[in-house]
């Protein structure tokens, strides 16, 4: 029989992968077409078991990194759990980077899932290939597979110390037929080499030289420059634009306007401006003079926001759940407390502003280059904005400078799209910080009033929480990123428990940041849990330790809202209090602050010593963090992220508000929209990993939300003034 | 329009620009240098940090007509090979999340080790709180200059 006759279709998009310089041919063919075909010979062939892997008979070891790069370290992270299992010298790969492509899945980067979906379906992406090149050595040699095993990119038979090298196999590798990848024998963890160790951002060396990895980089010959303003108030139109004036300046090609949609994630009105540089078209945009219909908006302002917030803590809200009888417990409870809690919008503020290259196809479609966390969500939007079909939309995406949820939104995607569309040339389009910082996609703002009780023991008996959100235009829906999981701690944690929740009718436009939900809950409740700490008299580690309780683990209801292991979290909870010293004598005007969170599968806790000055001046001593996400597959990116994420965490609680006047963000540089600086990064900030068998979970976010908590708690060690409202930096911290 | 002949890491450069063209956009935009970022155009983050004659400047607030012959160096004219002390440090400490503003870290980093070659902790910070990291990696930062200052000689 000929052997090809036997192929499958997936077999003959793995063999003719290689023919002709490794690049996957069509796959209209059939596996007749192939069989005809002179492809099965003795000439060099790449072995390209599936779409991730890739070995030419020169020994390259091409690699691909699915998902976008935006810091949290998955250029490194994911090839490296290929490599593992491959055998491969993860010091040699060929990482590739950057093409939507669906023979990948999903190429979303958001929720800290990119470990966590990719972990299991990349180990067996490398151990098919692994058991192909073992056998494909182990039939040169005439041996039992079981005596051979992969490791440097060589497969090595121990008995005869004989060595074939991946490149020097790939050619037979690529003619056997695939194993079940079911089948095949994942390493044992304590056989892992490359996962757990510290290894350096792949693109390290590039990014040190100003090699142009971002978006804001990408260039291609006959290239325009773009910029798009829209009205400061979100949603208002344009009525006109001294676009006469702007054409005849220097370096300016063209200018009009864009009619848009009332999709606020989408292609919005405004003014686009083209020119030969993006310095003619930063010139030009000042010198615009655009009359707009500001609409509704304009009325709209933080101070009437908060009447509005204020106003309705004090009725009743929808009743999102009520376990027991919260009035009845409070009434008997030995103590009560209340607190009114705030927290701002925020902004990503990523260093890199939002870009995007688009580049009009001669097939009518358009090409998209972009620094997007979501490329599916990318060709989506643009397809939409163009009225093309998605097949017409090709997306890639860079290095991202910086994303923490914000270019999990395209907007900026579809203004390039219809820029290029417009012009019918190529056309980059750079916000300027302004634009960023003004027309953002900020974290909602909230409010919670809450009232707890406490029984003559001290423990919480009562928790009753008005949570005021806002919707976007709407009292009915909550907006992006603005809803409470009813199940958030300490739901389920005390027995009579009420969350009512009202909307404040906003305009602007909200989405995730860095965990979101998270990263303004933890804030409120594992401060207000320290109030009632204070209250009962008790430690505020020893109180959380008695409110999780019992081992157990509290089921979840899915992807975002997975099963709560409490004694995973005890555990890092212990660890941190004993790491950090927790509880240690400190004079007046120091003081620890401790607090915990679950979020994206992670369980950290974190302890935050400060001291302030009799007039209010606060520095943050040291930060010590215990984590539990699983095993860790890259150790020094991992303590990056969780530095990182306290550092983000620091500043966002300290320093930073988005506040909006007459409809306008108020904020519109690193000015008044402050970046934490090194100055003012603690000497000592200490991570610690469990590092327990559980599947490995993501750390882009879950280290962000004990922080805020941790810090606010610890000002209260400090001096006795209870944080409730964000920024830190508008309270009053003097002491006597 | 105007023509103006700059040196940017020791080679003639000729661009015809508008007068006022901050530096930044000339090296990006005429020169096609991108190591030197766009953060804030206002000089407040540091990210478009190149060195003039030696000396650290926001390249995003430099007028092109105002740079004459001055020597200009980049981020990718630091070290011929890319080995700079800071350079290596800053892949044995893996310093970059993004790496967006490292450049403009490095950059100062370097014009500062050249004033003080064996600097204390409370030095690096004074030094480097002009330039933000949003990741946060400023750990990392201090210790990469730390070490960089080691390895060319200064005390630490």
């Amino acid at each position: 029989m000929n052997p090809a006759a036997s192929f499958s279709r997936r077999d003959f998009i793995r063999v003719s992968a290689l023919v002709g310089g490794g690049l996957v041919v069509s796959y209209g063919l059939t596996g007749r077409a192939f069989a005809q075909s002179p492809a099965i010979d003795n000439t060099a062939r790449a072995f390209t078991p599936n779409a991730f892997i890739k070995i030419t008979p020169d020994g390259v070891v091409t690699l691909i990194a699915k998902n976008p790069e935006l810091g949290q370290g998955v250029k490194t992270s994911l090839p490296m759990i290929l490599a593992e299992e491959l055998g491969a010298d993860f010091s040699k790969v060929q990482i590739e980077y950057g093409r939507l492509d669906a023979q990948l899945g999903p190429q979303e980067a958001g929720g800290s899932m990119s470990i966590t979906d990719n972990y299991q379906s990349l180990r067996k992406a490398g151990a098919v290939a692994r058991t192909l090149l073992i056998q494909a050595a182990a039939t040169t040699w005439q041996v039992p597979v079981s005596e051979c095993s992969a490791a440097n990119s060589c497969v090595t038979h121990a008995p005869t110390g004989r060595v074939l090298t991946f490149g020097e196999l790939a050619t037979k590798a690529a003619l056997l037929p695939l194993p079940d990848e079911n089948a095949v024998v994942l390493k044992r963890p304590k056989e892992n080499k490359l996962i757990g160790n510290r290894v350096g951002g792949v693109d390290n060396p590039a990014i040190v030289a100003g090699q142009p990895l971002f978006g804001l980089d990408q260039a291609v010959p006959g290239m325009v420059h773009g910029v798009y303003v829209k009205c400061p108030v979100f949603g208002g139109k344009v009525v006109s634009a001294n676009l006469d004036q702007i054409k005849k300046m220097p370096g300016i090609l063209d200018a009009f306007i864009m009619e848009g949609t009332t999709d606020y994630y989408g292609l919005m009105p405004g003014v686009a401006i083209i020119a030969d540089s993006t310095w003619a078209s930063f010139s030009a945009r000042r010198a615009l003079d655009v009359v707009w219909d500001e609409g509704p908006g304009a009325g709209h302002s933080s101070a009437g926001y908060e009447a509005q917030a204020t106003r309705l803590g004090a009725t009743s809200g929808d009743v999102l759940r009520n376990d027991g009888d919260t009035a009845a417990a409070l009434a008997a409870a030995a103590k009560t407390v209340e607190g009114a809690y705030h927290y701002p919008y925020l902004h990503h503020a990523t260093l890199e502003p939002m870009n995007a290259l688009a580049i009009p196809q001669a097939d009518g479609g358009m090409q998209v280059i972009a620094p997007t966390q979501s490329p599916e969500d990318a060709q989506s939007v643009v397809a939409k904005v163009l009225n093309l079909p998605k097949e017409k939309i090709k997306i890639r995406f860079t290095r991202i400078g910086g994303a923490f949820g914000r270019r999990l939104v395209n907007d900026f995607v579809a203004e390039a799209a219809a820029l290029a569309q417009h012009v019918g040339k190529p056309v980059k389009l750079t916000w300027t910080r302004e634009d960023d910082t003004q027309q953002g996609k900020y974290r909602p703002v909230g409010w919670h009033f809450l009232k707890g009780g406490l029984d003559a023991s001290g423990q919480i008996i009562a928790w009753q929480d008005h949570f005021v959100t806002i919707g976007l235009n709407s009292t009915q829906n909550a907006g992006i990123a603005a809803e409470m999981s009813s199940t958030e701690l300490p739901c389920r944690f005390v027995p009579n428990f009420r969350l009512e929740r009202s909307i404040v009718s906003t305009n602007v436009p909200t989405s995730w940041l860095r965990a979101p939900g998270s990263n303004g809950l933890a804030f409120t409740f594992q401060s207000f849990i320290d109030e009632l700490a204070h209250a009962a008299g008790q430690d505020p580690c020893g109180f959380r330790l008695a409110l999780l309780g019992s081992d157990r683990v509290l089921s979840g209801t899915g992807r975002w809202d997975p099963d709560y292991n409490i004694t995973r979290m005890k555990r890092v909870l212990r660890h941190v209090a004993e790491k950090a010293d927790w509880g240690k004598k400190l004079p007046k005007g120091s003081g620890q602050g401790i607090a915990f969170h679950f979020s994206h599968g992670g369980y950290v806790a974190e302890v935050a010593e400060v001291s302030v000055t009799h007039d209010g001046i606060l520095s943050v001593k040291s930060v010590v963090a215990s984590v539990d996400v699983g095993p860790i597959i890259n150790y020094s990116g991992a303590e990056s992220q969780v530095q990182g994420s306290i550092v983000d965490g620091l500043g966002a609680a300290w320093l930073q508000e988005i506040s909006l006047d007459r409809g306008r963000v108020v904020q519109s540089n690193f000015h008044d929209y402050p970046l934490l600086r090194i100055d003012a990064v603690p000497a000592r900030i200490e991570v610690h990993f469990i590092q327990s068998d559980n599947p490995p979970t993501g750390l882009g976010e879950p280290a962000l939300p004990p922080l805020p908590p941790a810090l606010c708690n610890a000002i209260f060690a400090a001096t006795g003034k209870r944080i409730r409202r964000l920024p830190i930096a508008s309270a009053e911290l003097n002491w006597a | 329009m105007a023509s103006f002949t700059l040196t940017v890491n020791q080679q003639p450069r000729t661009v015809s620009v508008a007068p006022e063209t901050p530096l930044l956009w000339v090296l990006r935009d005429s020169l096609h240098l991108f190591g030197t970022k766009y953060g804030c155009g206002m000089g407040l983050c540091g990210a478009c940090t190149v060195h003039l004659n030696g000396v650290p400047v926001r390249s995003c607030q430099l007028p092109v007509s105002a740079v004459r012959h001055t020597p200009v160096t980049t981020i990718e004219g630091l070290d011929p090979a890319g080995r700079h002390p800071l350079q290596q440090a800053w892949c044995d400490h893996d310093v970059p999340q993004c790496g967006y503003c490292q450049a403009g870290q490095i950059m100062a980093a370097a014009a500062f080790l050249k004033q003080n070659p064996a600097p204390t902790e409370p030095q690096i910070d004074e030094a480097m709180a002009g330039i933000l990291c949003r990741c946060g990696t400023y750990l990392r930062i201090r210790a990469a200059i730390k070490d960089a200052a080691k390895a060319s000689g200064g005390a630490a």
